[in-house]
C-alpha cells in the first residue's frame, strides 16, 4: 500500500468515529438533570410559557428530528448559545482555546525535553543516579495530582521565593496583549518582536505548564525507560556493538529511533490529555482557557457551552489518534506497507 | 605460523541471586588461520556466551572471569574500549542466530551496511554505497539496487541471513563467528548459505567459526572441530578424525545421535540433560551422563591430552583405556 493510499484509509475512517461522538454528546442533553426549557425559561415562566419555550427549543419533536437539528446545527458551526455568557457557545471556545492550547504545548515540550532524555539515561545507566532520581520524580508526578502541585508551585515559587508571578491569568496587569497571529502569546510576542509581551507570557506560563509537565513527564520518562531496555537487549544491538558502531550512535541512532514508534502514541494521549485535563489546572492559575470555561457552564450547569466541550474533547482525540497514526506510517516503515 | 585466535582459559561466569552460573569454564581453544573451526554442543554448551566473549561483549550479569583472547597475538581483555570497538565489525565479525531481529527493523538494510564501509573504512557515502551494492551482489542477492533500500520484514529469512553475512563481511573481517547462521531457514536454502560461508571464507582468506549443534553441517563443511559440553571443551580435532574415532564419550553419543540414512544404524540421542551450571560442583560435567564414568572424574576436571596429531580430548576414561590397550 504507498503512502497516498495509506492517509486516505485512515482519514476516511475518522468519520464514523466523528458521527459517533455527536450521538454521544446529543445524548448528554438527556441524561443532563434538568429540563433546558426550564432553565431558560426561569423560575418565574408559567407551564405555558414553558411548554411555549419547549415549543422554541423544538423540545417536542420527536427524538430523531432533534438529533438532525443538532447535528445540521453542529455541521453548520451551531453550537448553540451559553446562557451564562450570551454568546454563541463556538465563538467563545475560539477565543479561549489558544490560551488552552499554549499551556498544553508548553507542558509537552517540558515532558518531551526532560522525560525522554531522562528515560535514556536511566535506561542505559540502569539503576544508577539518573535511574534512582528519574523513578522519584516519576512517583512524585504521578501520586500528586496537579491542584496540589500547582498549589504547592505557588506557594512555593510565589509566595515564598517570589520568582514567579501571581498566578491570574495569561498576562501581568498593564501589559497588552500582542497582535494576534496565531493567538498563542508567547508566540505572536515573537513573532511581532514584541519583548514585554513575550517576557510577561512566558512568565505566566512557567508555573502552570511545569505543573502540567511534571504530572505528564512521568508516564513517559517510565516508558521511554522500559522500551529501551527492552530494545537495549534486542538482537538488532547486540549485532550493532558487534558491527563496532560507536556507542552514541547505538544508543541514539540504532536504539532511540526505534524506542520513539510506541512513545509517539503515548505523546498523543499526553496531547489528548491535557487538551481535556488542563482543568483543574486552569482554575488553580486562573487561565482563561477552555476547561475554565467549562467548569463555570458546568457549575452554573449551562448545558450547550458543556456539550460543545465533550464535543470538541473527542474531535481532538480523534484527530490525535489521525496524527499519531500518520507519523507512524513515517516512522515505522513496517506499518506503511502492510 | 601463531593461530589468529587463541583463547587460553577462558572463564565466563553470570552473577545471579541464586548463585554463579560457570556458563564458560575454562576452555582453551585456537583458531587457525585460514580454516573454518566447527564449535558444536547441545543448547546451553556455552558456545554463543564463548563467541560474545571473544567480542568482549558479555554485559552483566555475565562477566569474563579468567584467562585470556589473543587475537593476531594482541591481548584483547586488555584493550582499551576504543580500540576494542575499532576491531570489532572490521577485524571480527559475527553473523547472527536469526537475522530478522538481527537487522534494524527502522532502517533500510543498504544504509546498514554502507554506515560500515563509512565507519571502518572511512568511505565517502557515494563509495559506500557502491560497494554495498557489490557485496549486497557477492552475497548472491538479486537486483541490489532495489533490495538495497528494503527494510528487514521485506525480506524472505534467506535474504535477511545474506544481508547479515554481507553486513559481517563488508569490511573483510579476519575472523567471522557464525552463531547458528542456518536457524530457521530451509535446508535448501541453509545449504546455499554455509556454501556461501565457505566461498567467501576462502576467497577472503578469513577463518570461519561455525557455532552450530548440527554435526551433519560441521562434517561438510569444516576443516576442525571443537565439542562443547556444559561450558568445558571436551574434544578437539580435525573432523576427519573427530568422526572416524570420537574419543569423549560425549563426542561419542553426539556423532550416534546423527540421523543417518546411508546405514543401518539406528539413531541414538544423547542420554540425559545438559546439566545445571548453577554453582557447578568441579570435575568434568558429563559425569552424571557418562557411561564411563570414573570417581575421579566427579572431583577433578581432566586435562586435555594429546590423542593423535590435531587431536586433543579431556577425558580420564578415554585417557585410561587407551593406556590399557595394548599397543599394536
Amino acid at each position: 500500500m504507498g503512502l497516498g493510499r495509506y492517509v486516505a484509509t485512515r482519514v476516511l475512517l475518522v468519520l464514523p468515529t466523528l458521527f459517533g461522538v455527536t450521538l454521544i454528546t446529543f445524548a448528554l442533553t438527556y441524561l443532563l438533570p434538568g429540563n433546558p426549557a426550564l432553565v431558560k425559561a426561569g423560575p418565574l415562566a408559567t407551564p405555558e410559557h414553558i411548554r411555549e419555550m419547549e415549543r422554541q427549543m423544538g423540545l417536542d419533536r420527536p427524538v430523531p428530528v432533534q438529533y438532525w437539528r443538532y447535528l445540521s446545527g453542529v455541521l453548520r458551526g451551531d453550537f448553540g448559545e451559553s446562557a451564562t455568557t450570551g454568546r454563541p457557545v463556538l465563538q467563545d471556545f475560539l477565543q479561549r482555546v489558544p490560551a488552552t492550547l499554549e499551556l498544553t504545548l508548553a507542558s509537552m515540550l517540558i515532558a518531551i525535553a526532560v522525560g525522554i532524555p531522562l528515560g535514556v539515561v536511566a535506561a542505559v545507566r540502569r539503576d544508577g543516579p539518573v535511574d534512582h532520581a528519574s523513578r522519584l520524580l516519576g512517583v512524585g508526578g504521578v501520586a500528586m495530582p496537579t491542584f496540589w502541585t500547582g498549589l504547592l508551585a505557588v506557594y512555593l515559587f510565589f509566595y515564598h521565593l517570589g520568582v514567579a508571578p501571581p498566578p491570574l491569568g495569561r498576562l501581568s496587569p498593564g501589559v497588552m496583549a500582542p497582535t494576534a497571529l496565531t493567538g498563542l502569546y508567547a508566540v505572536d510576542a515573537l513573532l511581532t518582536g514584541n519583548a514585554r509581551a513575550l517576557g510577561s507570557a512566558l512568565h505566566q506560563l512557567m508555573l502552570p505548564s511545569l505543573t502540567l509537565g511534571f504530572s505528564v513527564m512521568a508516564p513517559v520518562t517510565r516508558m521511554v525507560r522500559a522500551t529501551m531496555l527492552e530494545i537495549l537487549e534486542s538482537d538488532y544491538i547486540k549485532a550493532a556493538w558487534a558491527a563496532g558502531l560507536p556507542r552514541r550512535t547505538i544508543v541514539y541512532g540504532d536504539a532511540l529511533r526505534n524506542c520513539l514508534i510506541p512513545v509517539i502514541t503515548l505523546v498523543g494521549v499526553v496531547f489528548g490529555f491535557l487538551m481535556a485535563g488542563n482543568v483543574v489546572v486552569e482554575i488553580v492559575f486562573a487561565w482563561p482557557g477552555i476547561g475554565n470555561y467549562a467548569v463555570t457552564s458546568l457549575l452554573t450547569k449551562d448545558a450547550a457551552p458543556i456539550q460543545g466541550f465533550v464535543l470538541f474533547v473527542a474531535v481532538v482525540y480523534v484527530l490525535i489518534n489521525l496524527t499519531v497514526d500518520l507519523v507512524y506510517g513515517v516512522v515505522d516503515p513496517r506499518i506503511r506497507l502492510r | 605460523m601463531r593461530p589468529l585466535l587463541e583463547v587460553e582459559n577462558l572463564s565466563v561466569a553470570f552473577d545471579t541471586d541464586e548463585g554463579t552460573v560457570g556458563a564458560v569454564d575454562a576452555i582453551d581453544l585456537d583458531v587457525r588461520r585460514g580454516e573454518i573451526l566447527g564449535l558444536v554442543g547441545e543448547s546451553g554448551s556455552g558456545k554463543s556466551v564463548t563467541a560474545l566473549a571473544v567480542f568482549r561483549l558479555i554485559r552483566p550479569p555475565g562477566r569474563i572471569a579468567g584467562g585470556s583472547i589473543r587475537f593476531d597475538g594482541r591481548d584483547l581483555l586488555a584493550l582499551p574500549e576504543e580500540e576494542m570497538r575499532r576491531i570489532r565489525g572490521a577485524q571480527i565479525a559475527m553473523v547472527f542466530q536469526s537475522p530478522r531481529t538481527a537487522l534494524n527493523p527502522v532502517l533500510p538494510v543498504g544504509r546498514q551496511i554502507a554506515r560500515l564501509y563509512r565507519l571502518h573504512q572511512g568511505c565517502s557515502a557515494a563509495e559506500a554505497r557502491r560497494r554495498t551494492l557489490e557485496m549486497l551482489g557477492l552475497v548472491g542477492i538479486p537486483e541490489p539496487e532495489r533490495r538495497a533500500r528494503d527494510y528487514a520484514h521485506q525480506l524472505s529469512g534467506g535474504m535477511c541471513q545474506r544481508v547479515m553475512i554481507a553486513m559481517a563481511l563488508a569490511t573483510s573481517p579476519r575472523l567471522l563467528l557464525a552463531d547458528e547462521p542456518t536457524t530457521g531457514l530451509d535446508v535448501s536454502i541453509a545449504a546455499q548459505i554455509l556454501d556461501l560461508l565457505r566461498d567467501l571464507g576462502r576467497r577472503t582468506g578469513a577463518s570461519i567459526v561455525l557455532i552450530t549443534h548440527d554435526l551433519g553441517v560441521v562434517a561438510g563443511l569444516c576443516d576442525r572441530v571443537a565439542v562443547m559440553h556444559a561450558g568445558q571443551l571436551v574434544e578437539c580435532a580435525d573432523v576427519r578424525s573427530l568422526f572416524r574415532e570420537p574419543a569423549h564419550p560425549y563426542t561419542r553419543a553426539l556423532v550416534r545421535s546423527i540421523p543417518r540414512v546411508d546405514r543401518e544404524v539406528t539413531m541414538e540421542p544423547v542420554p540425559g540433560v545438559v546439566p545445571s551450571l548453577l554453582d557447578a560442583p568441579p570435575g568434568c560435567r558429563y559425569a552424571d551422563r557418562c557411561p564411563d564414568v570414573l570417581d575421579v572424574c566427579r572431583t577433578v576436571k581432566p586435562a586435555r591430552s594429546a590423542r593423535a596429531r590435531d587431536h586433543e580430548v579431556a577425558c580420564y576414561a578415554t585417557e585410561a583405556a587407551r593406556v590399557a590397550a595394548p599397543r599394536g
